[in-house]
């Protein structure tokens, strides 16, 4: 089953939370931000002003982009059908995604993918997407 | 002090409709309360507490419904976190009836999804862009049946869980669901059936999913002395249990449930373990919903729920653990996409002998009714009940 694109939808702007703004500007910039604890120094996701595992202060990074396929959902019955799924970035976290640019029959967990960037529509932001490495 | 037995189910009633497009979800709800009051032989004027979530209509909490039905309450509780909130509400009933802050607690729960034509398991519903994981999910399409299909993907992965053994409880509940006049889907179904119906979020087919439907269901909690003095069998609350699970920063594990966490204290508040259970209600919103919870619950080792439920251990009659005897969310009814309520309503006619006859437990004596609500996939909440009847 071949990837088709299909609209990206967005709800708000980037302006709507300015704790998370500089995620998307990265996107458009082509990067994939993620924010790591000054304190415990571990990377989550999804991005937050206060570390979610002890309320340190974090700051922006720039991720590899390389990841690993944690799990994922093929929803066929949308037009067109698109891939849902979990990749667990090289930093640590799980994030939310979608699988463009490949055979959704081919998807595999643990595959290895990398990340890319996809324009949401209404001239939204740029968000991450991963396609096999 | 323990809060096992400070409370009772002295009403329960179920809705019959699964189409209302003539009725508001207000008076389908005002319905639910009528139908459980009359069941416990009380009336409207013995309710001061209301318990509610989100499906009840209006902005602000219970307000708009307790207007609506005039009630004079000395207390209210509108937590909701989904489908489950019912379960969650049986708990604060019970902890408010044993503080004394009300005596008669009515829970409510309506909707009408079928008749607003809700695309409820494929379309993604997008929410308050303040929330604040919405623009990190909602582009990429979260539509129930997605989330839900992750985690049975996954537990595929990891424990070589098969598609057929998820049919097997679809076949279960459609066993049940022929023997009950409400329920939309009646026809028994085969593994065969369900694994080839068509696919709507790999790997979950047609079939792995619940119905959408419109009606809904209201229970009446009551301290001891007062269900004590009326006339319906008595049914103890003795068990209960919440917790809510979600993304933990990004240290995503799909293959457990939040029943992980409510279950444990609700065995402990009712002293008994798995094993004793003669009958389980387990929220249906797919098949993989069920099968991970009964692992989560102890009903079977992690990652073994999938030989637990084939051939026919969920069949009232046939298996080891009768499971949604009405036909559950997967067959007869999930209102207002929430099914947590009818859980606990079946339940309750399985303490009470008032099951149908074809799938009555004999001797029904404990019973756990738990729910889960939100999305096993990114956030949700898991609750449990467990019933005694007395």
């Amino acid at each position: 089953m071949a990837y088709v694109a299909r609209k990206i939808p967005f709800v708000g702007t980037p302006d709507t939370n300015p704790e998370t703004k500089p995620f998307f500007q990265g996107a458009d910039a082509g990067k994939l931000m993620v924010r790591r604890c000054t304190s415990c120094k571990k990377v989550h996701h999804y991005p937050r002003e206060l570390c979610p595992f002890c309320f340190g202060n974090c700051e922006w990074q720039e991720a590899s982009g390389k990841a690993k396929i944690y799990t994922f959902s093929v929803m066929e019955r949308a037009n067109p059908p698109y891939a849902i799924g979990y990749v667990t970035l090289e930093e640590g976290p799980s994030v939310l995604t979608n699988f463009v640019d490949c055979d959704f029959k081919a998807l595999k967990i643990g595959q290895d993918v990398k990340v890319t960037f996809v324009k949401t529509e209404d001239g939204g932001p740029s968000l991450p997407f991963f396609t096999p490495a | 002090m323990s809060l096992k037995g400070a409370a009772y189910i002295a009403g329960a009633w179920e809705h019959p409709t699964r189409k209302a497009p003539d009725k508001s979800i207000a008076l389908l709800h005002a319905e639910c309360a009528k139908g459980a009051l009359e069941d416990a032989g009380l009336t409207k004027d013995d309710v001061d507490g209301y318990f509610c979530a989100g499906d009840a209509p209006g902005g602000l909490g219970p307000l708009s419904m307790v207007d609506y039905m005039n009630l004079k309450c000395r207390h209210v509780d509108s937590t909701d976190v989904g489908g489950s909130s019912y379960q969650v509400a049986v708990g604060h009933a019970m902890e408010a009836i044993a503080a004394g802050r009300c005596n008669v607690a009515l829970i409510t729960l309506s909707g009408r999804p079928r008749s607003e034509g809700q695309a409820t398991g494929t379309a993604p519903r997008p929410g308050n862009p303040a929330a604040p994981e919405m623009q990190f999910e909602f582009p990429y399409g979260p539509a129930t049946a997605n989330l839900y299909g992750m985690c049975a993907q996954r537990h595929m992965y990891e424990y070589g869980t098969t598609s057929e053994q998820l049919a097997w409880i679809k076949v279960a509940a459609s066993h049940h669901a022929q023997h009950n006049p409400n329920a939309m889907l009646r026809d028994v179904v085969t593994v065969e059936d369900v694994v080839n119906s068509p696919m709507v979020s790999s790997p979950l087919h047609r079939l792995d999913c619940c119905v959408i439907s419109d009606g809904g269901g209201a229970l009446i909690l009551t301290k001891p002395e007062i269900a004590k003095s009326l006339k319906r069998p008595l049914v103890k609350v003795i068990g209960v249990g919440e917790s809510p699970k979600h993304q933990a920063g990004g240290e995503i594990d799909l293959t457990y449930t939040a029943a992980r966490w409510s279950g444990p204290p609700a065995w402990a508040m009712a002293g008994i373990k798995p094993s004793d259970i003669k009958y389980a209600s387990i929220y249906d919103s797919f098949t993989i919903t069920v099968l991970m919870q009964l692992e989560d619950l102890g009903f079977c080792e992690k990652g073994q729920g999938g030989k637990f439920v084939a051939d026919g251990n969920l069949i009232s009659g046939v298996g080891k653990l009768p499971f949604n005897t009405d036909g559950g969310g997967l067959c007869s009814n999930h209102p207002a996409n929430r099914g947590g309520i009818t859980k606990i309503i079946e339940a309750v006619r399985q303490l009470r002998g008032e099951a149908h006859p074809a799938v009555q437990v004999p001797n029904c004596d404990l019973a756990i009714a738990h729910g889960t609500g939100g999305a096993l996939g990114t956030r949700h909440c898991g609750s449990t009940v467990i019933l005694e009847r007395e």
